[in-house]
Formats: C-alpha cells, sequence, structure tokens
C-alpha cells in the first residue's frame, strides 16, 4: 500500500515565497530603510554629539547648510571629481578591456596585475598613495626632477587644483580595473561573426571600433558608468585618506563633508541634512539606470 | 568573375594538434559555383575562412583573381562573405546594413542609395529598409544578407551554410532562389554545407571534405556515380552506397540498383537478398537485408521505387540483382578506386533466376 499523497511543505509556493523573502525584507528594513528613516528625522532637529535630545527645528538645517560657502564648494567639487573620474574611468576602462582582450604570452600576469588596485583594501592602497605624493619624499617628484620636468617638488596635496588631480587620478587608478572587467564582459558578448562580418564588408580598425563595438557595448558602458558615477558621488574614502578635504576644503566632496560636519563635528542634523542633499541626485540616477536596463530587454 | 585557388594549403592549430586543414590544392572555374561538403569538423568552414582572410594560413598560399592575397586582411579581398548566422548589425537598420561596406569603400552618398536600392530590389526586400534586424523573419535577414554581400560587386562569394538557420520548408525555396541569384549575378562563388541535397543542388562542382583535405572534386554526378573513395561512396547518397567485401576488393553499388532480378536488364549480379526490415518513404521502399556474395552475409540496403510493385515481406528470400554496368570497386585496405575486376568466383554472370 501507498501513501496518500500529501502536500509538503517544499509544494506551497506561497508560504516558501514569504520564508525566502523575510530575510531580504528584514535585512533592507534594518539596514537602510532605518537608517534612512533616521537620518530624514535627525536633519529636522538639532540633534548633536553632544545632546542626542531630539527637537525639531524644522528646515533651519537645510537653510543653514544652503548658506555655507564650503557646502557649495563640495558640491561643485562633488560634480567636478565624478564627472572628470567617470570619464577617465571610462576611456581607460575601455582601453585595458581591449588590451585584456587580445593574445598574448603571459596574459595572466597582466590580467592578475590589472585586477590588483581593485582587489587591495581602499585604506591601504591610499595610503601609499599618500607616501607616492609626500610633500618631501614623493617619488614621483623624485623622478620628475631627475628627469629635469620640475625644479623643485609640487606639494601635490597642497596646492588646491594639484590636490583635486591627486584626489581623481588615485580614485581612477582604483576603479579603472572594475571598469575593465565590466567593458571586457561587454566586448565578449558582440558576436564574434559580426565582427568578422564587418572585416569582410572592409571596415577597419577604428570604423569597426566606433560603428560596431561601442554601439553594441554602449549599454553595458552606460550603466557601468552610471553605477560608478552613483559610487563615486558618494564615495569619500579617497578625499578623506588622502587630503582630510583640504588644503581648505578645495577638495571637499559632500559625503566627505557630511561626514566631517555630522560625525567628526558632531553636528548630527547638519551632517544628515548635507547627506540628505545626495538623494534626489542619486535617485534620478537610479531610475536612468533601471530605465536603461529595461530598454535592453526589451531590444 | 575571379577564380579562387589555394595551393597546397594547410591550417594548424594548438601548435600542430589539429590539422583543420592538411594541404588543399584546389581552383574554382570562373564564374563557377563550387561547394565544399563535408561532415562537421572536415575543415570546409576553416577552409572558406582562410580563404576570407579570417584565418592565416599555417603554409600554402590563397590567390583570388590571380594575385597572392596570403597575408592581406579582409577587406583587400574584395571579397563578400555571409556567415552562417547571417550576422547582420543588429544596431543598424536594413538599409544601413546594406550600404555598410559600400561606406567603407568611400562611395559617396547618392551612389550608395542607388546601389543597395538596386541589390534590394534583386531580393525583393526594398519594403524592409526601415527595419532593424530583430523585426525580420529568418528567410528576410537572409535576404538582407545577400544584399549586403552583393552590393559591393565583389569578386568572389563566400557562403558558410546560409541555409542551415532556415526551416526545413523555406530551405527548399530559399535554395531555389539562390541558384537563380547566383546565375544571374554569375559572381564565382564558393559554398560551405554538410547537407548534401543543397549540395548536389546548388554546385557546378562539388569538393567532398573530410579530415582536413579534398576527396573528391567533380560535377554532382560525378561524385555521385564515380566516388573516388569509401568515403565519399558512403558519405554521399541516402541512404549511402552498398559496400559489400569480395576477395581483396569491395563491391560497390546504390541502394537504387539493387533490385528484384526482373527489373535489372542486361548483363547483371545476382544475389539473393535475405530481408529484414522495411521502411515506406515517400514512395519508395527501403528494404534492409543481407547478401551473400563473396564470404560473409554483408548488411545492405536496396531502395525499390514506386515503380517496382514486386511483394517483399520481411523474413522472406528473394532474387535479387546489380546490373554489372552499375558495380563500383574499391581497395579494401585504402578504399580508393579501383579498376572492375572479373567476378569469376559468381555463378554465370546473367544466369540465376532469368
Amino acid at each position: 500500500m501507498t501513501a496518500p499523497a500529501r502536500r509538503r511543505l517544499a509544494d506551497r509556493d506561497s508560504t516558501l515565497g514569504w520564508l525566502f523573502l523575510t530575510p531580504t525584507v528584514v535585512y533592507i528594513l534594518a539596514l537602510v530603510g532605518l537608517p534612512f528613516g533616521l537620518a530624514v528625522a535627525f536633519s529636522l532637529s538639532d540633534v548633536t554629539g553632544g545632546d542626542p535630545s531630539f527637537d525639531w527645528v524644522g528646515l533651519r538645517n537645510f537653510e543653514r547648510i544652503l548658506a555655507d560657502p564650503v557646502f557649495w564648494r563640495s558640491l561643485r567639487n562633488t560634480f567636478v571629481f565624478t564627472a572628470i573620474s567617470m570619464l577617465l574611468i571610462v576611456i581607460f576602462g575601455k582601453v585595458l578591456a581591449n588590451i585584456l582582450l587580445a593574445e598574448f604570452r603571459g596574459r595572466w600576469l597582466v590580467r592578475f596585475l590589472v585586477l590588483l588596485p581593485w582587489t587591495t583594501p581602499v585604506a591601504l592602497s591610499t595610503l601609499t598613495w599618500l607616501w607616492l605624493l609626500d610633500s618631501v619624499f614623493s617619488p614621483i617628484d623624485w623622478v620628475l626632477r631627475r628627469l629635469g620636468l620640475i625644479e623643485s617638488n609640487l606639494f601635490w596635496l597642497g596646492q588646491p587644483n594639484l590636490a583635486m588631480a591627486s584626489v581623481i587620478m588615485v580614485h581612477v587608478w582604483r576603479l579603472v580595473p572594475l571598469a575593465a572587467v565590466i567593458m571586457l564582459a561587454g566586448l565578449l558578448s558582440v558576436p564574434k561573426d559580426v565582427q568578422e562580418q564587418a572585416a569582410v564588408d572592409g571596415a577597419g580598425y577604428w570604423r569597426r571600433m566606433f560603428e560596431i563595438t561601442i554601439p553594441l557595448t554602449a549599454p553595458v558602458i552606460a550603466i557601468s558608468a552610471l553605477f560608478g558615477a552613483i559610487f563615486t558621488f558618494t564615495d569619500m574614502a579617497v578625499v578623506y585618506v588622502l587630503t582630510r578635504g583640504g588644503p581648505t576644503n578645495e577638495t571637499q566632496v559632500l559625503a566627505s563633508w557630511a561626514f566631517f560636519r555630522g560625525i567628526e563635528g558632531s553636528d548630527i542634523g547638519q551632517g544628515a541634512a548635507i547627506a540628505l542633499f545626495l538623494l534626489p541626485l542619486l535617485l534620478a540616477a537610479a531610475i536612468a539606470i533601471l530605465r536603461a536596463v529595461r530598454r535592453m530587454e526589451v531590444s | 568573375m575571379a577564380v579562387v585557388e589555394v595551393r597546397n594549403l594547410c591550417k594548424h592549430f594548438d601548435g600542430g594538434r589539429v590539422r583543420a586543414i592538411d594541404g588543399i590544392d584546389l581552383a574554382t572555374g570562373a564564374g563557377e559555383y563550387l561547394v565544399l561538403l563535408g561532415p562537421s569538423g572536415c575543415g570546409k568552414t576553416t577552409l572558406l575562412r582562410t580563404i576570407a582572410g579570417l584565418e592565416e594560413p599555417t603554409e600554402g598560399d590563397v590567390l583570388i583573381g590571380g594575385q597572392v592575397v596570403t597575408g592581406l586582411p579582409p577587406r583587400a579581398r574584395k571579397i563578400a562573405m555571409v556567415f552562417q548566422s547571417y550576422a547582420l548589425y543588429p544596431h543598424k537598420s536594413v538599409l544601413a546594413n546594406i550600404v555598410f561596406p559600400l561606406r567603407a569603400a568611400g562611395v559617396e552618398r547618392g551612389a550608395r542609395e542607388e546601389r543597395a536600392r538596386w541589390a534590394a530590389g534583386l531580393l525583393g526586400i526594398e519594403h524592409l529598409f526601415a527595419r532593424k534586424p530583430r523585426q525580420l523573419s529568418g528567410g528576410e535577414r537572409q535576404r538582407v544578407a545577400l544584399a549586403r554581400a552583393l552590393v559591393r560587386d565583389p569578386t568572389v562569394f563566400l557562403l558558410d551554410e546560409p541555409l542551415s538557420n532556415l526551416d526545413a520548408k523555406l530551405r527548399t525555396s530559399a535554395r531555389d532562389e539562390l541558384k537563380r541569384f547566383q546565375q544571374e549575378v554569375g559572381v564565382t562563388t564558393v559554398y560551405v554545407t554538410h547537407d548534401q541535397s543543397e549540395a548536389m543542388g546548388l554546385g557546378d562542382r562539388i569538393a567532398v571534405m573530410s579530415d582536413g583535405r579534398v576527396r573528391q572534386v567533380g560535377a554532382p554526378v560525378e561524385v555521385y556515380d564515380d566516388p573516388a573513395d569509401t568515403f565519399v561512396a558512403t558519405f554521399i547518397g541516402s541512404p549511402p552506397m552498398n559496400l559489400v567485401p569480395h576477395g581483396d576488393v569491395l563491391l560497390g553499388f546504390r541502394p537504387e540498383h539493387l533490385l528484384p532480378s526482373e527489373h535489372v536488364p542486361g548483363e547483371r549480379l545476382p544475389v539473393v537478398l535475405s530481408v529484414q526490415r522495411m521502411e515506406y518513404l515517400s514512395g519508395d521502399r527501403h528494404v534492409y537485408g543481407t547478401v551473400e556474395i563473396g564470404d560473409e552475409p554483408t548488411r545492405v540496403i536496396a531502395r525499390l521505387p514506386a515503380t517496382v510493385e514486386t511483394p517483399v515481406r520481411p523474413g522472406e528470400r528473394h532474387e535479387f540483382a546489380i546490373s554489372v554496368g552499375r558495380l563500383r570497386f574499391f581497395d579494401t585496405g585504402s578504399g580508393t578506386r579501383t579498376d572492375p575486376v572479373r567476378l569469376a568466383s559468381l555463378p554465370a554472370a546473367s544466369g540465376l533466376g532469368a
């Protein structure tokens, strides 16, 4: 005699669905929803590190940060930092992806070296850069001096424009490997016979690059650029370790300014208000990404 | 119209461990439709790609129109190729796809459009100009790919299994169209396929390949009726040629030539067929059984056309015969064709069963 067929837990889709979803929902609520709600609440309060009692102050925090020239400076720097970094990351990433794609001896070594900056913890690698860009002992300056290109040390992190350039350089150095790998995946997704067809049809390298490869990998490039932009926009690691926003806030970005104000300066209300200022911009970027993904699915 | 020729061509992969092409000498005639036919992995696509310049030969030369083009990039060869997948540019409209080779060649806009209209008119796809490849059916894609190949006045057409992505019904009509189209344009064409009916239907000549070598080159009727070796004999024809060992030769005969005795006129080789099983295929009867010529029973297939109404049933033994003129002889060891031998060990060649 056989046992009667019974519905087991594994057969009940609706119960299982909830069971599997719960951890994610709890995770998002606890680590995204709750902090977000707190940030909104704090931005409307006068909570500080020394006086954690919650007092409603309306939009006073926002009025104060809008009146602060350092905020505007940070906002401008954030855009400059993000725009130039992304441009360089996309260009270098594309070039590097083409190098990774090519067949040559010792390719594995090059691939390994290329990925190294990305796998190194940012604090560690930035500390190395701190030394490389040191005002007295900088090896970069030493080399340039020896080549006769400069007379005396440049003070990379001490001069406004050079400091910004240094921050951008280190950030680009850090993100290019990831961008290259993403673009490599994009390049590999271009059918080989389409490339060969273009070659047979008489197209040279540059025509193939601009008419075939780039248009066909554009969605991947766009999405990785948007992700990179969001990441750059909200990132303060390089700024924090390399310049701490200096000299005199010349490299301050919104994320680092929010941190210095809110955490180090203990003015949690203002820090939250600065951080929330990023929200509409990031929301717009996120919507752009989702729309791009949808377009890719349709075509 | 140019002649395509390869001389002592070799293409090895993995440092010589894989010999995709292993010494091929082959030349097309001017304006000829040459089909490369062989099983998958025989090197036919590699040969085509080497002619196109997508692969560099390990040894030997490729000549197009009498010029050595070995080492030249594909774009310097003035060829047009249609890939198995059609390889349309997915982000470009049909018109942009078709004019792409012209733009690469620096043809000016007005002339480009005119050429595109001419090529599209020939293939009846002018109404599709504004569409993107993903909005086209398989047959339409194939035409767009052909138009793109045609538009530049290539010296040679290279086609890599262009029909294999079409469904069976469409394939027959597309084959017909392809043939008409080539006759109209008259361009030398090298066509790769593993489908023998395509090869038979399209080719002026067929080059049968296996293991990186050309086994035989000849008109369809030659490779079918006079195969150069047992590989060609069994690869071409469906069902394949029967091979029966007899002394130190193999006797070969096509299934349609093994018939009930009364249907075989003239000088004939009588055999007794022990019928095992039958298939009824589009009017023909395929009879599977064994014959005893020579040493031991050998499995053979007979194909009886609808006009032969002799009753044949599994389990029975029947008097069959082969017209002696239809017999082919192959060397048992090498498999190559040999001269006819006298079948002295057999009963009088016209006697039995008459």
